[in-house]
């Protein structure tokens, strides 16, 4: 069978299986979104992954995306989904809110969400329940803000706010500084 | 007596490791909480050379975030330029034309070959085994030479378009490229010999870090590092892109999952990317390298700027503002690169610029499984450890 038509069957197969959390569906380009609410993520994830007609075993990818002024709720978490053993693809987006910005954890799923989820919550802020270690993983872990919120400046603009430990460099380096040789001696 | 050795107690060394190690590759730092020689908690801290890819991508056009991928996977940088315009081009809806499909193909498996050298050459010092760090830079040497003569550069490329390549092939790099092709299996023979052998790379590499087929799978490894367990997952089988459907190859498999399976099927996987390129050579067709009907998605060809008013206002555009008519969807678009599967998340709002735009780095994923690979391992094996799941920080920390 075609792709996109696997696609739409398992699309129709998470509707008639959870009727309260499917929101919509999305086709683009051959590629079948399904949109969900964000509540029973887990057990979304779980019926996936364990039904051996769809056997997605395999977490491509974890990722947010931000629609600010865009789109209520305001952020998405997008999960790439696929099969090994039957190479069919699926992608799952689950809508989570500004004000409460917390969804379930897949860890206990797949393994590999462990590292994806934590960078989630470093670039957006987005929390996940249950989450074995829920720390910042690429920015420091004393930055503040999430810097691919997009109200989040691409170029810093602020001034004596800014990351202290990038201070300390700057000190440390005016310091140094002082030390070099002088070329007249 | 006896009050005195129960007074002695013993606790967990934790030392620091990197990051700034020569055997970590990069900029990995890990801290080892130790029991004696045995790793009894692996803790790995990332991020040092975090540049904000994705961000800047953001603000950018698809255009010009093309050389940002370059500086993603460094030591493969032609795979990853490839697998963004492949993506860019799903999106828009293109397509490459044939000659500049099987180009890509060949500097893709080039870079495969390019990295897997480099791979085997540190793997190998790391592990103890000198010789064969020098005989691998001399053919990288020959291949990254061939990169300058097809576009100028070693390593940040940028060669791949959206819509096809930057310029032809000359005769004189297909020429060379061919001598390489026939030379290269004996060369790959000579390392074989100067490794396979060797009893100390035996007892390292064997049996260690084990990782069966369904973990491996669990933790979204990929590449010759989920291959190595035996899952026959290859994105260049499961959904062929540019010429991948019209060359003949195989793909490796192991079977235990230690870090001797891993390194055969890397060893295979060059030989096979060898046979990829040698028939790209011979079945290259003649014909456009930039697709025709992209004129709005891809720069016209420089002469044509110079000439004709029409592609001036067309390359005045795209350089500004970024393709024009760029539709309103989202596309996910993965390829396999030398260390796995690279995908590109595009989330398109209709601009010129992409929305979001996500990269599904296979080494993150790789550097995440280091401590389940490590914990109650020997320190020693650390080592090989990560030097076996063949990470790039680059492209770990975007």
């Amino acid at each position: 069978m075609e792709p996109k038509l696997i696609a739409q069957t398992i699309a129709e197969a998470l509707k008639t299986r959870f009727p309260e959390d499917v929101k919509g569906t999305r086709e683009f380009r051959g590629q079948v979104s399904v949109i969900v609410r964000k509540d029973r993520i887990k057990e979304i994830m779980e019926y996936l992954h364990d039904t051996p007609q769809w056997c997605f075993s395999y977490l491509r990818d974890v990722c947010g995306v931000d629609y600010r002024g865009r789109k209520e709720p305001r952020f998405e978490i997008v999960y790439q989904l696929y099969s090994v053993s039957h190479q069919h693809a699926i992608r799952i987006r689950a809508e989570v809110p500004e004000e409460d910005p917390v969804i379930d954890s897949v860890v206990g799923v797949w393994d590999g969400a462990n590292w994806l989820e934590r960078e989630c919550y470093d670039m957006f802020g987005i929390r996940f329940k249950g989450h074995p270690d829920l720390r910042r993983i690429l920015m420091p872990e004393d930055w503040e803000g999430h810097p691919l919120r997009k109200d989040y400046p691409l170029k810093s603009d602020l001034g004596e706010k800014e990351w202290k430990d990038l201070k300390e460099v700057y000190d440390l380096a005016k310091e140094n500084r002082a030390y070099e040789m002088r070329q007249d001696g | 007596m006896d009050k005195g050795a129960a007074e002695l107690q013993t606790r967990e060394l934790t030392i620091n490791m990197g990051p700034q190690h020569p055997a970590t590759h990069g900029v990995l730092r890990l801290v080892l909480d130790l029991d004696g020689e045995t790793v009894v908690k692996c803790t790995p801290y990332i991020g040092y050379l975090h540049r904000g890819v994705e961000k800047l991508a953001e603000n950018r056009t698809y255009l010009s975030a093309l050389p940002l991928t370059d500086r993603l996977d460094y030591i493969s940088a032609m795979a990853n330029n490839q697998g963004y315009c492949l993506a860019v081009e799903r999106l828009f809806g293109v397509e490459a034309p044939e000659r500049a499909k099987y180009i890509r193909t060949m500097v893709a498996e080039m870079s495969r070959i390019s990295s897997h050298i480099l791979w085997l050459g540190t793997h190998a010092l790391d592990i103890g085994a000198m010789t064969v760090f020098l005989y691998a830079f001399r053919e990288r040497e020959w291949l990254l030479d061939l990169f300058e003569m097809l576009c100028g550069a070693r390593l940040t490329t940028s060669y791949a378009r959206i819509g096809g390549v930057r310029n032809d092939v000359s005769q004189e790099f297909i020429d060379s490229l061919y001598r390489f092709t026939g030379e290269f299996p004996r060369r790959i023979e000579e390392y074989e010999t100067l490794i396979d052998q060797n009893r100390i790379w035996l007892k390292r590499t064997k049996g260690i870090g084990v990782i069966e087929a369904d973990e491996a799978v669990n933790w979204g490894l990929s590449g010759p590092t989920l291959r190595g367990s035996g899952v026959s997952y290859d994105v260049r089988k499961h959904a062929p892109y540019d010429a991948y459907d019209k060359v003949e190859f195989d793909v490796p498999i192991g079977k235990r999952g230690d870090v001797y399976d891993r390194y055969r099927c890397r060893m295979e996987e060059m030989r096979q990317s060898n046979r990829i390129i040698r028939q790209c050579i011979e079945k290259l067709p003649v014909g456009p390298v930039m697709a025709p009907d992209a004129p709005k998605i891809s720069l016209p060809p420089k002469d044509n700027v110079l000439k004709t008013m029409e592609s001036m206002i067309h390359h005045f555009v795209l350089i500004t503002k970024g393709p024009m008519a760029a539709p309103d969807g989202e596309i996910y678009s993965c390829t396999e690169v030398p260390k796995g599967e690279l995908g590109f998340y595009f989330v398109s709002d209709g601009s010129g610029r992409p929305y979001r735009m996500r990269v599904r780095a296979p080494s993150f994923v790789h550097a995440s499984v280091i401590p389940r690979l490590c914990e109650g391992s020997l320190v020693a094996d650390v080592i090989a450890n990560i030097g076996t799941v063949d990470i790039v920080l680059g492209e770990c920390d975007r």
